[in-house]
This record gives structure tokens, C-alpha cells and sequence, in this order.
């Protein structure tokens, strides 16, 4: 069997999965990695100079919408899969919060076969917990596990009742995949738009406490732990939150989380800065500074594993209204790298390394699946980032559908240049191929 | 000497200069209000239009006769008599207006940071006549007129605001207008019904309603509205009125020449009694006429009218 070969020629590889961070080729063999070392022998192979960039794994998200099938008008599963080209990531997994919902074999087989159609790049998707997302019953997530669903969750909401999500967290360990909690209490969140404090307290906006997330994630930590089931904690927001997981983790739980790139880097004062902005409302929603503060550093010491985006596409008409009936969510994949690097790495905050790690490797722990590193044998999943480049945020020239992007006109550093998935060049120089 | 904002969306956004101008302004136009012919031509052929998302009434009828003392045109859409109800956007409402030749909008609306939203999509200025619970910076000002022209300054006073503070927009202009005029507001409620970050801003928040009077130059009592109770504040209007109530024997700790204030409509006998409400100390009626002072001023200050 010839395959077509690509070496990707003196470039900084950065794997964290090896503890990689030197001027290396990296020597791509059909869809797989065949070699990474320095100065590579690659007779007849295409070659990609990449001298004075950085090349990683392929990024890899945890939390997309990809609002597909139901509401293509703000994303679909092709749209989304070039956004996620465009931001270096290969591997994106999509809620199940569709219309109608990912809650059986059929549908999670419907978004394979888009994918395979129209995906430049991995789509895993995520079945739901409870039939119709309704909190009711479980749905087949023993069907859907089989269909190829990677993971289970009512994302977008909570599961409210306790007995439920216990017997989600029991009845998933038959398939050894595992439950993402979206974790907020309802009666404490009921009808808040933004993070309770200082802020809500000045502009009047009603405000959804700290505590609405942390009592979740210390009851889904609890039944974690009772269960043995995996539990794997969405877009952790609070303080709190992190206190709990890492006291449950040092007890072996086996519990796993993500941050996205807006709560690490916004805080509730920019819905009073950009004057109720509606790009600002997001659920978790953006925490005060302190929250932030812990989120840092929580994820530098790897207390939290990933960063995921919860891209959350929105049509303008649901943004385009007044704060309190706007939709929660922002738009993410094509700026979670840029953002991180220019106000996290170039602050001295988190280093390249971690960086790379928590778009990578630890997310691809977190799915137990042999992903998000360059080691000979495994899918070639590349990024190729140039972090020189500066450029400013254009929500206009995205691949997303989306709009809602709270970075807006911001001036970043550090923007994918190459995105090969499964060994396929698919973005190259800002262009999708 | 023109105001530096554009638009009136809060207080907090306002500084102490621009304050003063709108006061000062109001000051010398409130005596239109008391001639024979009410009616200066300041603001002919200007149209002003107040979109109601919510029923009021003294709001609205003190803006239009604000408009029609200046011999402005006004024209007034609420919520049940326009295309609002058949679903149309906020930014479609007031394009079609602005389309119409609408010089100025006065916009009341449930949603909090809803006029700072209309803002950005209408050249023409904005006065925010109560955005949700965020502010009402009209009020404000009235307020702020009223106790500097019955006490002659501002500056140095202390300041008790009563009730609701969390769900009010009328606190939050208030406080905001106070502080940066150099008062000292005190705050006291039920628990349940202060918002964080008072402190922050330089507000004593006081436990009782007592210690909040204490020798104060000022107290503002707030509306306090029935379904906060549905809403499980605090457990019935009869203890609310019990603990939190303003009767003469509270108002007794303040000083002897204390203002009583109440931005309305009263609730007799709950937050406040009638015997207080129609005494010597308050200057609730006042408040209504210098609110039409006021926005006399802000029409004339942001439409730039001549003055003849």
C-alpha cells in the first residue's frame, strides 16, 4: 500500500503527550503520524516548511453546538467542522441540544453520516442523558454508545434531579463512556442573565449566584464517587467548583473538567463596559475576577484538564435584542487559540506548553481515545500555529455561521496557520481547502 | 454650555458637571411651569417621541407636558397600542420612528440596559425614563433638585433610601446621583432585598431601618411592590410593614427638618403611613412638579434649544 507522505519540515513541535518542545519534523505517512524527529529522511515526500512555527497535535474541543439537525440557520455540521479547520482543531464533540434532540442511535448515525459528508475534520458526538433532554427518563445510551456517541450529557441543561443523574452515572459504566455535567442548580440560576455581584448588583440585571454551579458539582462529585462512574464536569466557571473537584479528585474519583476560553480570559465587568453588550451573556455566565483568578490557575496546574469552547452559534436576531431575551452563548473555535496565547501565554500566565497540553493531550485523556498526540502510529492531527502573526478579530470573516463572538475588533497573537486532519490538508494560510 | 453626553442612559455614567448644568438648567425654566400661558417655544418644530414598554403615568404625562411646556411635538406608543404587539424588535420600532423624523426617544422598558441597547441602534438622543431594575435617572434628578432646593445644597447631606433596593431603578440613580454630588447614602431592607456591591460603591448599609434614619437630612422611601412577596422575599406585607415600614415614630430619629420622599405610587400603610405621607415632612407633590422641570431641562439641553 503507497500513501501519500508529508513531512512537515523544521518546525517547533510542541506534544505535550511526549514531553516534545524542540525544532523537529514531523513525517505524516497516509492518515497517520509515521515518525517526528529531527532532521527526518522522507524520500518523495511532499514537504511543508514550517521554520520559525509551532506544530502540535491537533487541537481537540469537548463542547461544540453544532446546532445540526434543527437549526442549520445558525450552524451545521459542515459550517462548524471549517470553523473548528480554521481554529487548528481536528477532533470537535457536539452536543446533543439539536432539534431534535441526540437522544437515540438514529440521530447520533444521522450527525456520523453529515459528518463523514461534510466534516473537514473529527465530529464525535455527545448523546443525551434524559429522553428529549427533558430530565425525565434515561435515554438509550446504551444504543447510541454503540451508534458512536462518546459521551452523554443534557448540556444546555441540568440534570435537575439528583436520582436521574445517579443512575446516568451507574448505568453509563456498562459501556465504560462516561456523563458531562452541566452543572447548575435551577431554583438558585432561576432566571438570572448574568453572574451574581458587584456588577448585577450596579446594573440591575438579575444574577445567577456562584453557589447555582458549585452545589451542582459537589452533588454530581458525591454521586460520582458512590457510582464509580466518570464524570466529567462542562465549562466549571466558580471558585468553588474547583475547590470541590480538587478535593474529590485527590480522592480518586474519577471526575474530569474543562474551562472555556471567555471565562478564562472576561469577566462580568465587561457587560457593564461594553454597555449590556448581548456577546457578554453566556451560561456559566463570565464570573468576577476572583473566579477567574482561580480558573487560571486551576487549569496551569492542571486541576482542570481542558479547555473547551462551548462554541454556541447564535443567528443576530437572537443577539440583536434587549439583554434579558437574548440567547446565552458565544462562538469560539476560530479565536480559543489567539485569545489564550496573546492573554494567557504572553502574559506569563500559562505556558505554551500547558497551553498546547489543555487543547490536546488532556482533553483526549479526558475521552480515553488515541488522540491529541504525534506519536508514530496515531491519526495525523495536526496544527501548524504561527505565533508572530497579530491580527484582528473579524467575526464577518469567520467560518462559522456564528456571529456572536465577544472578541471582536480585539488585536491577538498566535493564529493557526496549517490544519492537517487525518493527514488531509484542510486550512492553510486563513483558507479553507 | 452643552451637556457632554449625548444621551441620558444612567447617573452612574453622568459626572457631577453635567449634574449640576441639568439642575441649574432646571432651576431657572421651572417657573414656565407657574405662568399664565404655560408655553415658551424653545423646542418648536421638534418631536419628541416616549415608547412605554410599561404602564406609567406620571412618567409619562411629566415628559409630555415637559414637551409641551417647550412647544415640542410629542407622540406617545405603549405597548398596547402599536406593532409591539405583533412581535416587532426593539431596533424596528425605533427605526421606524427615526424613519418618521423623531428627534429625541424617551423609553421606559422592563429589561434592564435596554435604553443603552436602543442607543446604539438610533442617532437621535435617548432619555431613559426606567430601564428594569438598572436605573431611572430622570427620577434621580428630581430627586436631587428637590433636596437641593429645599435644602440649599447637596454636599455634606445624609441620605436614607428604604425598602427595595434590589429590584429598584430608582435607588440606583439615586444613589449614584448623591454620591457624586458629595451626599451620604444610607440603604436599609429586608436582607433579601439588597443587592451585593453596596459597600463597594461607598453606601452604609444599615440593618435596621432605625439606625438608617438616624439624624438623617433625607429620606427616600421605595415602593414596595406585591409580587416581591409572590417572589418569596420576604413572607408577608404585613411584616414588611411591621419592620420596614416608615411611620412617624421612625421618621421621629431623623432630624427635626428631615425631607420625606417617595418617588410613587405610594403604598398607604405598607412601606409608608398616611399620616407621614400628608405631614409637614414630606415633599412628595414637590417631587412630581420638579420631575417636570427636570425633563424640561434635559429636552432643552440635548435638543439645543435657543432660548428666546
Amino acid at each position: 500500500m503507497s500513501e501519500a507522505r508529508l513531512l512537515i519540515r523544521g518546525g517547533r513541535v510542541v506534544d505535550p503527550s511526549q514531553e516534545l518542545d524542540a525544532e523537529m519534523d514531523v513525517l505524516i505517512n497516509g492518515d497517520r503520524i509515521e515518525a517526528v524527529g529531527p532532521n527526518l529522511e522522507a524520500k518523495g515526500a511532499e514537504v511543508l516548511e514550517v521554520k520559525g512555527l509551532v506544530v502540535a497535535p491537533g487541537f481537540i474541543d469537548l463542547h461544540a453546538h453544532l446546532r445540526d439537525p434543527g437549526q442549520e440557520w445558525k450552524e451545521d455540521i459542515g459550517s462548524g467542522s471549517r470553523a473548528a479547520a480554521a481554529g487548528g482543531y481536528t477532533t470537535i464533540l457536539c452536543m446533543p441540544n439539536t432539534s431534535p434532540p441526540l437522544d437515540e442511535a438514529a440521530r447520533i448515525a444521522y450527525v456520523l453520516r453529515r459528518a463523514q459528508d461534510a466534516a473537514m475534520v473529527r465530529v464525535l458526538p455527545v448523546g443525551a442523558i434524559s429522553r428529549g433532554l427533558e430530565g425525565q427518563h434515561l435515554a438509550e445510551m446504551g444504543d447510541m454508545h454503540c451508534a458512536g456517541a462518546v459521551a452523554f450529557s443534557d448540556d444546555g441543561k441540568p440534570v435537575a434531579d439528583a436520582g436521574l443523574m445517579r443512575r446516568a452515572l451507574e448505568y453509563a459504566t456498562a459501556w465504560d463512556t462516561f456523563i458531562i455535567a452541566h452543572a447548575e442548580e435551577p431554583a438558585l440560576a432561576a432566571h438570572g442573565v448574568m453572574h451574581e455581584g458587584a456588577v448585577s448588583g450596579r446594573l440591575g440585571l438579575r444574577g445567577i449566584p456562584a453557589a447555582a454551579e458549585a452545589v451542582m458539582v459537589a452533588r454530581d462529585l458525591m454521586l460520582a464517587e458512590m457510582t464509580g462512574g466518570r464524570l466529567h464536569l462542562a465549562h466549571l466557571s466558580t471558585r468553588e467548583s474547583v475547590r470541590w473537584l480538587e478535593q474529590y479528585r485527590s480522592r480518586g474519583v474519577a471526575v474530569t473538567a474543562e474551562v472555556t476560553p471567555h471565562h478564562l480570559v472576561l469577566t462580568d465587568e465587561e457587560v457593564a463596559r461594553t454597555g449590556f453588550d448581548t456577546n457578554t451573556k453566556v451560561n456559566p455566565p463570565l464570573r468576577s475576577p476572583e473566579h477567574r483568578e482561580c480558573l487560571r490557575r486551576a487549569l496551569a496546574e492542571g486541576i482542570i484538564d481542558a479547555v473547551a469552547t462551548d462554541h454556541a452559534p447564535h443567528h443576530p436576531d437572537d443577539k440583536d435584542v434587549e439583554y434579558d431575551w437574548a440567547a446565552f452563548g458565544v462562538i469560539g473555535m476560530e479565536t480559543a487559540f489567539p485569545v489564550l496565547y496573546t492573554h494567557l501565554v504572553q502574559a506569563g500566565i500559562l505556558s505554551l506548553a500547558r497551553l498546547v497540553e489543555a487543547l490536546t493531550w488532556g482533553p483526549a485523556r479526558v475521552l480515553r481515545r488515541h488522540l491529541g498526540s504525534l506519536r508514530p502510529g496515531w491519526p495525523a492531527d495536526v496544527v501548524v500555529v504561527d505565533l508572530k502573526q497579530e491580527r484582528t478579530v473579524d467575526p464577518d470573516a469567520f467560518y462559522s455561521k456564528g456571529r456572536n463572538c465577544p472578541f471582536a475588533g480585539w488585536e491577538l497573537r498566535g493564529w493557526p496557520r496549517y490544519t492537517i486532519s487525518a493527514g488531509r490538508l484542510v486550512f492553510a494560510d486563513g483558507q479553507i481547502l | 454650555m452643552p451637556l457632554k453626553s449625548h444621551d441620558v442612559l444612567a447617573l452612574e455614567e453622568m459626572d457631577a458637571e453635567d449634574i449640576r448644568l441639568i439642575l441649574d438648567t432646571a432651576d431657572s425654566l421651572k417657573e414656565i411651569m407657574f405662568r399664565a400661558i404655560k408655553k415658551v417655544p424653545t423646542l418648536r418644530g421638534k418631536t419628541v417621541v416616549t415608547l412605554f414598554y410599561e404602564p406609567s403615568t406620571r412618567t409619562r404625562t411629566s415628559f409630555e407636558l415637559a414637551a409641551k411646556y417647550m412647544s415640542a411635538d410629542t407622540v406617545s406608543i405603549s405597548t398596547t397600542t402599536s406593532s409591539i404587539q405583533k412581535g416587532e424588535t426593539l431596533r424596528d420600532t425605533v427605526r421606524t420612528l427615526e424613519a418618521m423624523g423623531a428627534d429625541l426617544v424617551v423609553m421606559r422598558h422592563p429589561v434592564s440596559g435596554s435604553c443603552h441597547y436602543l442607543a446604539r441602534c438610533l442617532d437621535a438622543p435617548v432619555i431613559n425614563a426606567g430601564d428594569g431594575m438598572h436605573e431611572h435617572p430622570t427620577q434621580g434628578l428630581l430627586d436631587l433638585f428637590t433636596i437641593r432646593e429645599r435644602k440649599g445644597r447637596l454636599e455634606g447631606l445624609t441620605v436614607a433610601i428604604v425598602g427595595d433596593i434590589l429590584h429598584s431603578r430608582v435607588a440606583r440613580s439615586d444613589i449614584w446621583g448623591l454620591l457624586k454630588m458629595g451626599a451620604r447614602v444610607r440603604v436599609a431592607g429586608p436582607p433579601t432585598l439588597l443587592p451585593p456591591g453596596l459597600e463597594d460603591v461607598g453606601v452604609r448599609v444599615c440593618r435596621t431601618v432605625e439606625e438608617a434614619l438616624q439624624d438623617a437630612d433625607v429620606v427616600q422611601v421605595l415602593r414596595i411592590q406585591r409580587e416581591r412577596q409572590r417572589g418569596g422575599y420576604f413572607p408577608s406585607v404585613r411584616e414588611y410593614a411591621k419592620f420596614f415600614g416608615v411611620n412617624a415614630a421612625r421618621l421621629g430619629l431623623a432630624k427635626p427638618d428631615v425631607l420625606l420622599m417617595h418617588p410613587g405610587p405610594m403604598n398607604r400603610g405598607v412601606e409608608i403611613t398616611s399620616d407621614i405621607a400628608d405631614g409637614p415632612r414630606a415633599v412628595i407633590r414637590e417631587q412630581v412638579t420638579n420631575g417636570v422641570a427636570v425633563r424640561m431641562a434635559l429636552l432643552y439641553l440635548l435638543l439645543g434649544g435657543r432660548e428666546e
